[in-house]
């Protein structure tokens, strides 16, 4: 198990708190590629070509490697940045069991 | 060949697929042992593989189980017959999932594994406390799937039909290589459960991975460059009505909309949900949707297949000798392939079909027994009791699927898969949304899915094909009351289901309705493996 320190039969849980800046970062990481690739009118033409490729073609093929870049990023970026703090969890005795 | 009679059997390409999938049987009922605990009887071990899958065995069952065999052959089959709009599109949908699931499928990964959840209606049940909307998620994510799974079929048939079996005799011997593989796929899907396809999927990827290598560098060498082949697919495109070689201005909100609604669709599957949740901690899925993109490369080389077949020439006409687009990737490696090399990718597609059709059948399978057997036959049905239940329904429904190509028309199939892609994303709100709040009223949820669900299918039913003449012709149609912009059709009801599910929040909030009580707590949706299971009450 990854954090020796906490003992599950207390019911604490963990979260990872980030810093603001990070949160940011890795919310434009998580949007670029929505936003290139929804945003069609962008890329949908045929010059300049690359071996060959059409614009179209060889773009979308280019933002598979970005974007497997962008979400290692933000992965990188949860797990070895910020520090966890524990959530307290009443699920033992509590009947009423309703949040917000 | 003679193409009036269809293909002729291809002796050396038949013997190699039939040794690969003697190969996969074995390894399929192997599994059985793999990573086996003291007691299998339960829908965690046999549903779930044990919720124990790491990030590279979760890497090649993710991969294996969406990207189809139907998907190898109907992608490049879109692009060779209608181009970019209704094939390509199939890039950016599969590149924006994964920033989608990183947001979100932590959450639904914690809460399930703190309340034992196995799908997603389980999950609504315990956080909207409706039993309504719950059996609403589960009966769409049944029959969403139960097409998807036919369509695996056409895949094998696809490559059986090519390789030259099908053409004579009468139904039963054409159709009975189909009916073993499907036979086989059922015994050890029952016996082994989540560990078959999860061991199947090395195979398929490796053998996957190795054609598209070749295909991709060995194809276009052949015919002259990328450059000839995408000169001979914008001729052939431009000349053809209703296609398009690159959306012009009026297919660029479809192109779009295709491409989102697809993906925010694609984890709400039952078989998605499956595969994420029988990974051992919170991190696994994370990891995996930075790494699973390796297969969104490939995808969009294949569909480029499409138009190296343009490009090839390549003759489509089937045993029945009428022209069939499903069969251009099979048609154009036995084309252009050595027959032993033509049999390996022969084998890749119909393995490829094996993987998903088992995952696909045992979340169905999960569904039934966990939000229809237990909910309203047997409240107190023990693990034991459930893993039976569901290893049966998942027979069931793998003779539903066989019984839907063999008897019925394959046209059909396609219809509903169009339909199953516009159905299943109905049940994001109540699934995504109810991961982050409770504020949207359990009837109001309800309701918009219902509204959604009607006005999809009509509007699905009413797109017209104007080279057949046939309903079901098209995934996107007009907006209603936006003019003459069109868009997929999923996000269009999307939209009107999660405007129906606001106003109507308001107003039942405001009336006093009552919403229920939540079983999840906000620490929940964080827990990560170490985290203690909730225990479950018995239900009244």
């Amino acid at each position: 198990m990854t954090a020796p320190h906490t003992e599950p039969h207390t019911g604490k849980i963990r979260r990872r708190k980030l810093a603001p800046a990070t949160i940011a970062v890795v919310a434009v990481l998580l949007a670029a590629p929505l936003v290139a690739l929804l945003w069609v009118g962008s890329y949908n033409s045929k010059t300049p070509r690359l071996w060959g490729f059409p614009f179209f073609y060889w773009y979308q093929l280019l933002w598979v490697i970005l974007a497997a870049g962008c979400t290692s990023a933000a992965y990188l970026l949860i797990t070895r940045t910020g520090h966890d703090i524990e959530l307290e969890s009443a699920h033992q005795n509590d009947e009423k069991g309703t949040d917000k | 060949m003679n193409t009036a009679a269809g293909p002729t059997v291809d002796g050396v390409a038949l013997g190699v697929v039939i040794g690969l999938f003697v190969i996969v049987t074995g390894v399929g009922f192997a599994a059985a042992r793999w990573r086996r605990p003291p007691a299998f009887a339960s829908l965690d071990e046999w549903g779930l593989g044990g919720r124990g899958f790491g990030s590279f065995i979760t890497w090649f069952l993710l991969g294996g189980d969406l990207y189809t065999a139907y998907t190898f052959v109907a992608v490049p089959a879109a692009m060779f017959s209608t181009g970019a709009v209704s094939g390509f599109f199939a890039v950016p949908y599969t590149i924006i999932v994964y920033p989608i699931i990183f947001i979100f499928m932590p959450r639904l990964w914690s809460v399930s594994h703190r309340h034992g959840y196995v799908t997603p209606a389980d999950f609504v049940r315990g956080r909207f406390d409706s039993r309504s909307l719950s059996t609403a998620v589960a009966i769409t994510g049944i029959i969403a799937t139960m097409p998807y799974i036919a369509l695996q079929l056409v895949g094998i048939q696809a490559v059986l039909e090519v390789a030259g079996l099908g053409g004579s005799g009468n139904t039963f011997t054409r159709d009975l290589p189909l009916f073993i593989a499907f036979a086989v796929l059922a015994a050890y899907t029952y016996s082994s459960g989540l560990r078959a396809p999860a061991l199947i999927a090395f195979i398929k990827d490796i053998l996957i991975y190795l054609v598209i290598i070749v295909a991709i560098i060995y194809i276009p060498y052949k015919l002259g460059g990328f450059g000839k082949i995408f000169d001979a697919s914008e001729a052939k495109l431009t000349a053809t009505p209703a296609t398009s070689f690159i959306p012009g201005s009026a297919g660029l909100l479809s192109y779009g909309t295709l491409a989102l609604g697809s993906a925010m669709a694609l984890f709400m599957y039952p078989h998605s949900v499956t595969a994420v949740l029988s990974t051992k901690n919170r991190t696994v899925v994370r990891r995996n949707a930075s790494m699973l993109p390796a297969y969104s490369l490939m995808l969009g080389l294949l569909a480029l297949l499409g138009f190296m077949a343009i490009a090839a020439k390549t003759s489509v006409i089937g045993a029945d000798g009428k022209p069939n687009a499903q069969l251009v990737v099979p048609a154009l490696f036995r084309q252009m392939f050595p027959s032993w090399f033509a049999g390996v990718a022969f084998s890749a597609i119909a393995i490829g079909a094996l993987v998903p059709a088992a995952i696909m059948s045992i979340a169905a399978a999960n569904l039934f027994t966990r939000n229809i057997y237990r909910e309203f036959f047997d409240r107190s049905a023990s693990p034991a009791r459930e893993a039976a239940v569901s290893k049966l329904v998942s027979l069931i429904v793998k003779l539903g699927a066989l019984a839907f190509i063999l008897f019925l028309d394959k046209t059909l199939a396609l219809n509903f898969q169009l339909l199953g892609g516009i159905w299943i994303l109905q049940t994001f709100p109540a699934v995504v949304f109810g991961l982050y709040t409770r504020w949207l009223h359990r009837y109001a949820l309800l309701a918009g899915w219902a509204v959604a669900m009607v006005w999809g299918t009509i509007a699905a039913y009413r797109v017209v094909a104007p080279a057949t003449g046939k309903h079901f012709g098209a995934s996107v149609a007009k907006i209603p009351f936006f003019g003459d912009h069109t868009a997929y059709i999923a996000i269009t009801a999307f939209v009107m289901n999660v405007v129906i599910a606001v106003v109507l929040t308001v107003v039942f909030r405001a009336l006093h309705v009552p919403n229920g009580k939540d079983a999840t707590q906000p620490a929940d949706y964080h827990a990560d493996a170490d985290a203690e299971r909730v225990a479950v009450p018995t239900p009244a």
